[in-house]
């Protein structure tokens, strides 16, 4: 479904070039749980960004469902973000005046779904993480877990088929981060694509398989049994001086 | 594919939750609006008392004026009239011109009237028996200059309303003398409240046989012609045979004649071209409150920046952001152009209830122009910031406010 090759990524800051991804070459297949994990500035936002389609490479080519992304124009590309993709957030990113429900209506808004059709499919999602009842309440009015579930309910409104989380439960608390993990889990186990870049191990551990990045390049690959302690995962050799991309990481 | 309406409603919320910042930029349009509809409601009711007053004249009158209007600006009636207006002329008129159904000379100066311990100055004009249908006054009391030889100058004097009342507080001055200048007159009768009519108080004249006028004032010339054309004749038919008898008479065309068309016509232009500066004037400041649009939404689009990150993120085209601003905008200015339409109607009513006399009334062109203005600045100052947050990249508007 996702096939990256050799992609890489560089910016110009203040004339000077930063590789932020440097030849990855990596293959999600749909319904796969895919972590992405690397200290900051190793490309993992990046990698997200231009996996998600706001960011092009600067080399390499990404094909998705076998379409070069590259060849796509920028309203296919809108057309791509709309419907396939689902993008999570650490900081929710929800629009502060408007309720949760309006707030998983937007996509929608912009996908020129009729006004009664949105309300329905909104308050679908919102039931469907368990914020029925919240549903006309402003961001402001929820705690931090239930605004990442509004956010989901967001993501996911459109059924797409890839979900792009950026450290998820970054801002939660362990219990109401379980609860949001819950329910990753589960709409995978539904047949939706996962991709999640986390810093927690913890995270990292419910996917299938673990990415880790340094230096914008893959480091290590290995399955989630093995992951256990982040000493392991970032050992000294992997994260060499220069993170000058850190500027642009989480 | 994004309809206006669900535009407008996701975009109030953004204009509501900062009401006085949205609220001032908005007042800019809205003073902007309302001074283009106050100012030219005020023009439009100076141009319509104006017109009232010459309208007045009466559509099937010509004026017959003394001199000839030249290319060189001579102003007629004023200075070098080659040859005298007089009564013969006016007679001639009134004989060989079948159309002229009435004819009325006017000799016109200001003397001082008076009587017993009172006296005051007043217009004097002298006319015949004609200028009563002619102008359409009406009789008070007592009646009006006799129908009789135009030849024929009787010390007789019909008094305006106030004239009358201040000389004779209280009574009748029917019979009674009184001195003009000096010369001594019999009232015989007291005309109708009136008014002004065409810049002269009909309340505040004397009139008298034009005969005697003239020799009172020492003219020999007449002040006007008025002559009042049958129903039917055309007026410039009329006009026309009125300057060829005239000029066959002086020897050459040294008369003007004026009609309500062309004295309404000439004066309602030139309030129209002042109103239209004075709309114009108003209308820059329109231009200001743009600015203080552009302002604010320069200021939305930064503080949203996430939002509109995450609107590229969730798939919303960079058109549809650019039409979420720009809606934004126009929603802001068209907010402001209801207010100040809303504020200048209100203000020119309350003006023509304090003021009666100036029917001010904006002009329909104003309202839509400044209406349409108000759209248009929302428009085009809006469009800078919108494009701003459209062009805004997606990764960096995401990193920025995360």
């Amino acid at each position: 479904m996702i096939r990256l090759e050799e992609i890489s990524r560089t910016y110009d800051l203040g004339g000077r070039p930063v590789h932020a991804l440097v030849g990855v070459t990596e293959e999600v297949a749909a319904g796969e749980h895919v972590a992405i994990m690397g200290p900051s500035g190793s490309g993992k936002s990046t990698l997200l960004n231009v996996v998600g389609c706001l960011d092009r490479p600067t080399a390499g080519s990404y094909f998705l469902d076998g379409r070069e992304v590259a060849g796509l124009s920028e309203s296919e590309l809108d057309e791509v973000r709309r419907h396939r993709i689902g993008f999570l957030f650490q900081s929710f990113h929800l629009v502060g005046r408007l309720t949760a429900l309006e707030n998983v209506e937007i996509p929608m808004l912009f996908a020129g779904v009729p006004r009664r059709e949105r309300r329905r499919r909104a308050v679908a999602a919102l039931a469907a993480v368990g914020l029925a009842e919240r549903a006309d309440h402003r961001p402001d009015q929820l705690s931090g877990g239930e605004r990442q579930r509004a956010a989901l309910a967001r993501a996911t409104v459109m059924a797409p088929t890839i979900l792009l989380a950026d450290e998820p439960t970054g801002n939660l608390d362990t219990a109401s981060g379980r609860q949001v993990l819950d329910l990753l889990d589960r709409m995978n186990d539904e047949g939706l694509t996962l991709i999640v870049v986390t810093h927690d191990p913890n995270v990292a551990r419910r996917a299938d398989r673990l990415i880790v990045l340094g230096d914008g390049r893959i480091a290590k690959r290995l399955p989630a049994s093995e992951i256990h302690s982040l000493d392991e995962l970032f050992a000294p050799e992997d994260e060499p001086g220069g993170r000058i991309e850190g500027r642009r990481g989480d | 594919m994004l309809s206006i309406p669900d535009i407008a409603s996701f975009t109030w919320r953004s204009l509501s939750r900062h009401p006085l910042r949205s609220g001032l930029s908005l007042l800019g349009v809205a003073i902007g609006v309302a001074a283009v509809v106050l100012l030219t409601a005020l023009g439009e009711g100076a141009r319509r008392y104006v017109v009232d007053q010459f309208a007045s004249i009466g559509s099937n009158l010509l004026v017959v004026v003394p001199g000839k209007v030249e290319t060189s600006g001579a102003i007629p009636g004023i200075g070098g009239a080659p040859n005298d207006l007089t009564l013969a002329d006016a007679e001639a008129l009134g004989r060989r011109i079948a159309s002229a159904r009435l004819v009325a000379p006017m000799a016109a100066g200001t003397e001082t009237v008076s009587h017993g311990g009172r006296s005051r100055e007043v217009a004097l004009i002298g006319t015949t028996a004609s200028f009563l249908e002619l102008r359409r006054l009406g009789m008070a009391q007592g009646r009006f200059l006799p129908e009789e030889e135009i030849g024929r100058g009787r010390a007789v004097a019909v008094l305006g309303r106030r004239v009358a009342d201040e000389l004779f507080p209280g009574r009748s001055p029917v019979g009674e003398v009184i001195r003009v200048g000096s010369w001594r007159f019999r009232v015989i009768g007291v005309l109708a409240p009136r008014g002004t009519q065409l810049g002269v108080d009909i309340d505040e004249v004397v009139l008298v046989p034009v005969v005697t006028a003239m020799r009172m004032l020492n003219r020999t010339s007449l002040f006007r012609v008025l002559i009042s054309v049958a129903p039917g004749a055309d007026l410039d038919t009329v006009a026309e045979r009125v300057v060829e008898l005239l000029t066959e008479r002086h020897g050459e065309e040294d008369v003007t004649i004026l009609t309500q068309d062309s004295v309404v016509g000439a004066v309602s232009g030139i309030l129209n071209a002042l109103n239209l500066a004075v709309a114009a004037i108003a209308g820059i400041s329109l231009a200001v409150a743009g600015i203080g649009i552009l302002n604010v939404m320069l200021v939305s689009v930064a503080e949203r920046t996430g939002e509109v990150g995450l609107l590229k993120a969730l798939g919303a085209g960079r058109r549809q952001i650019l039409t979420v601003f720009l809606v934004e905008s126009v929603l802001l200015s068209s907010a402001g152009g209801l207010a100040g339409l809303a504020a200048g109607y209100g203000a020119a009513e309350l003006l023509t209830r304090l003021f009666p006399a100036l029917p001010a009334s904006p002009p329909l062109w104003a309202v839509a122009a400044a209406g349409i203005l108000a759209v248009a600045v929302g428009g085009t100052f809006g469009l800078l910031p919108a494009r701003r947050a459209a062009s805004l990249d997606p990764v960096e508007a995401l990193r920025r406010s995360g």
